[in-house]
C-alpha cells in the first residue's frame, strides 16, 4: 500500500508527517534542525529516501543537510557556495550597483533521474550544481552572467533564485526564476541562458513590458506537457505553451490575482491550483477567507475551494514554495501557511482539513508519494 | 590547549560540548584559534567566518576576559589567560533579531 510523507520547511525547524494512502491520519516528527529556518526540504525522484535540506540561519549562514534513509538520520554536506570568479555587482534598491553576495539557498531541486545531482537556487541570484550528494556546490554561471545581470534587483523577500523546473523530456532545458530578474531558460544544460518573460506585464517597473526585472513568484509544469508553463507573478496568474518564449494571462474571475504559490494536478495537466492573497501590501487573503482556486481548463475559469478551510478572520500567507500535490488517485494537495497550518486535501482540492495546526511558520512543503 | 566555548547551534551542529579544548600552533591569534577549529570540526567552516571573505559573520561575537574581541585584528594575540588555558574564548550569536 502507497504511503506519503509531506516534507515541511518552517522558520524555526523542519517536520516530516507521514500517513497510510488514505490520508487521514498523521505522524508528525520533528522539529529536526530546530531553531534553524529551514527554506526547503524535498527528496530525490530517482531515490525517495535521499532527501536534501538547505538549512541557514542569519547568524551561522548556509548549512546543506542530506539523509540516505528517508529522514531518520542526517549528514551536513558541501556548504560552500561561492560565485564562480568575480561576482561583480546588480541593482540594488536604490539603484546603485550593489556587490553580489551570498545570503542563503532557498530551493533545492535534485535531478530526476540521480539521486546524487542536485541543483541549489541560492540569493543573491544564482544556480548552483552538485553532482556529489551534495558534498560540493559549482556555480552555472553563465546565468548570472547573463548580460542583463547588472539590472537584476532584489524584491522585497531578497534577489532570489527560488524557482527551478527541470524538463523530464530534455536533461539539457531548465527554466529558473527569479525575484525581481523573471525568469530564465537555457536549452543547453545551463552553459547560456536567455530572458522568457515576452508577455508579462509589470505596472510597478519603469518599462512595463520589459526584458528583464518582473518578479516572478512561482512557475510549474506537468511532466507529461513539458511546454507548457504555468506562472503566479508577483500580480497575474499566467501561462506559457511554448517553454515560455511567450506569456499570457489567464488570471480570469480570480478574486486577486495577487499570490505566491501555483502548482498542477498530477494527473489532469490543466487543472491548477492558486491561493489568492489580497495584495502586495496586505499579505493576507481577500476578505480573511483562506480560498484555494482551482481552474480545470488550464486558467480564465476559476472555483473557490473553501471545505474545510477557514472562512472568516483568516490572515495568514502562503509563501511561494509551500503547496505540493502526491500523485495518488484522487490527487491530493497540500499547502502551509504562515500561521503553522498545513491543510490536506485527499479529493483533488474539494474538500480540506489541517493535519497539523500550530507549527512555526511554514516556508516550504514538498511530498513524496512513497510505494 | 585552547578552550573554546560554542554557542548552541554550533554545539549540535559539529556534535560537541559546550566547550572544546584545541592545540593551537603559536602565535596564538583569534586567526589560528578558528583555523585548527575549523580543522578539528569542519561542519562549523562557514559559520562563524564568511566563506568567501573569511571575514567574522555580522552576528557572531568573540569575547574573552570579560572583553569583546570581535572588531579586534584576527592577527592579535589572544588574551594571556586564554593562551595559558586559564578563560575560555567564548563564540558568541549576538542578541540580535528583536
Amino acid at each position: 500500500m502507497s504511503s506519503i510523507r509531506l516534507l515541511v520547511g518552517t522558520k524555526k525547524g523542519a517536520f516530516i508527517l507521514t500517513s497510510d494512502a488514505t490520508r487521514k491520519d498523521w505522524e508528525v516528527s520533528g522539529p529536526h534542525f530546530a531553531g534553524w529556518e529551514i527554506y526547503h526540504m524535498t527528496g530525490s525522484p530517482a531515490d525517495p529516501n535521499r532527501l536534501y535540506v538547505s538549512q541557514t540561519s542569519g547568524w551561522f549562514g548556509q548549512q546543506i543537510q542530506r539523509s540516505d534513509d528517508g529522514g531518520k538520520t542526517w549528514n551536513a554536506v558541501g556548504n560552500e557556495f561561492t560565485y564562480d570568479g568575480i561576482p561583480g555587482t546588480h541593482q540594488w534598491y536604490d539603484g546603485t550597483q550593489h556587490p553580489w553576495e551570498f545570503a542563503r539557498v532557498w530551493h533545492l531541486e535534485p535531478s530526476l533521474d540521480d539521486p546524487d545531482t542536485v541543483y541549489a537556487g541560492v540569493e543573491d541570484a544564482a544556480l548552483f550544481r552538485s553532482t556529489d550528494g551534495g558534498q560540493s556546490w559549482k556555480e552555472l554561471s553563465a546565468l548570472r552572467n547573463h548580460e542583463t545581470g547588472k539590472l537584476w534587483q532584489p524584491g522585497a523577500g531578497g534577489m532570489c533564485l527560488h524557482t527551478i523546473v527541470l524538463d523530464p523530456n530534455d536533461p539539457q532545458r531548465i527554466v529558473v526564476a527569479i525575484s525581481a530578474a523573471g525568469a530564465f531558460r537555457t536549452d543547453d544544460g545551463g552553459n547560456s541562458w536567455r530572458p522568457i518573460n515576452r508577455g508579462l506585464i509589470s505596472n510597478m517597473i519603469p518599462v512595463p513590458d520589459a526584458d528583464v526585472g518582473h518578479c516572478v513568484h512561482h512557475i510549474a509544469r506537468h511532466p507529461s506537457q513539458p511546454d507548457v508553463l504555468f506562472m503566479q507573478k508577483h500580480w497575474d496568474i499566467m501561462r506559457s505553451d511554448d517553454h515560455g518564449d511567450s506569456w499570457h494571462e489567464v488570471s480570469g474571475n480570480l478574486p486577486s490575482d495577487f499570490g505566491f504559490v501555483i502548482d498542477v494536478h498530477a494527473h489532469e495537466p490543466e487543472t491548477i491550483y492558486v491561493v489568492p492573497i489580497k495584495s502586495d501590501s496586505e499579505h493576507f487573503p481577500p476578505d480573511g477567507k483562506l480560498r484555494v482556486y482551482r481552474s480545470r481548463s488550464g486558467g480564465n475559469e476559476w472555483e473557490a475551494l473553501t471545505k474545510g478551510l477557514p472562512q472568516s478572520d483568516c490572515y495568514v500567507n502562503v509563501l511561494r514554495d509551500a503547496m505540493a500535490v502526491d500523485t495518488l488517485d484522487p490527487c491530493g494537495v497540500y499547502f502551509g501557511t504562515t500561521g503553522g497550518q498545513v491543510y490536506a486535501s485527499s479529493d483533488a482540492g474539494d474538500s480540506w482539513n489541517a493535519v497539523v495546526r500550530d507549527l512555526p511558520a511554514v516556508l516550504s512543503v514538498e511530498v513524496q508519494t512513497l510505494p | 590547549m585552547i578552550r573554546v566555548e560554542l554557542p548552541y547551534h554550533l554545539r549540535v551542529l559539529s556534535s560537541t560540548e559546550a566547550e572544546v579544548q584545541l592545540e593551537v600552533p603559536e602565535p596564538i591569534t583569534l586567526r589560528a584559534v578558528l583555523d585548527a577549529l575549523e580543522e578539528a570540526y569542519p561542519s562549523l567552516c562557514g559559520t562563524i567566518r564568511d566563506y568567501a571573505t573569511r571575514e567574522r559573520r555580522p552576528f557572531v561575537r568573540f569575547f574573552a576576559c570579560q572583553r569583546d574581541l570581535s572588531h579586534n585584528s584576527p592577527d592579535d594575540p589572544l588574551p594571556a589567560a586564554v593562551i595559558n588555558g586559564d578563560e575560555p574564548l567564548m563564540i558568541i550569536g549576538a542578541v540580535a533579531g528583536g
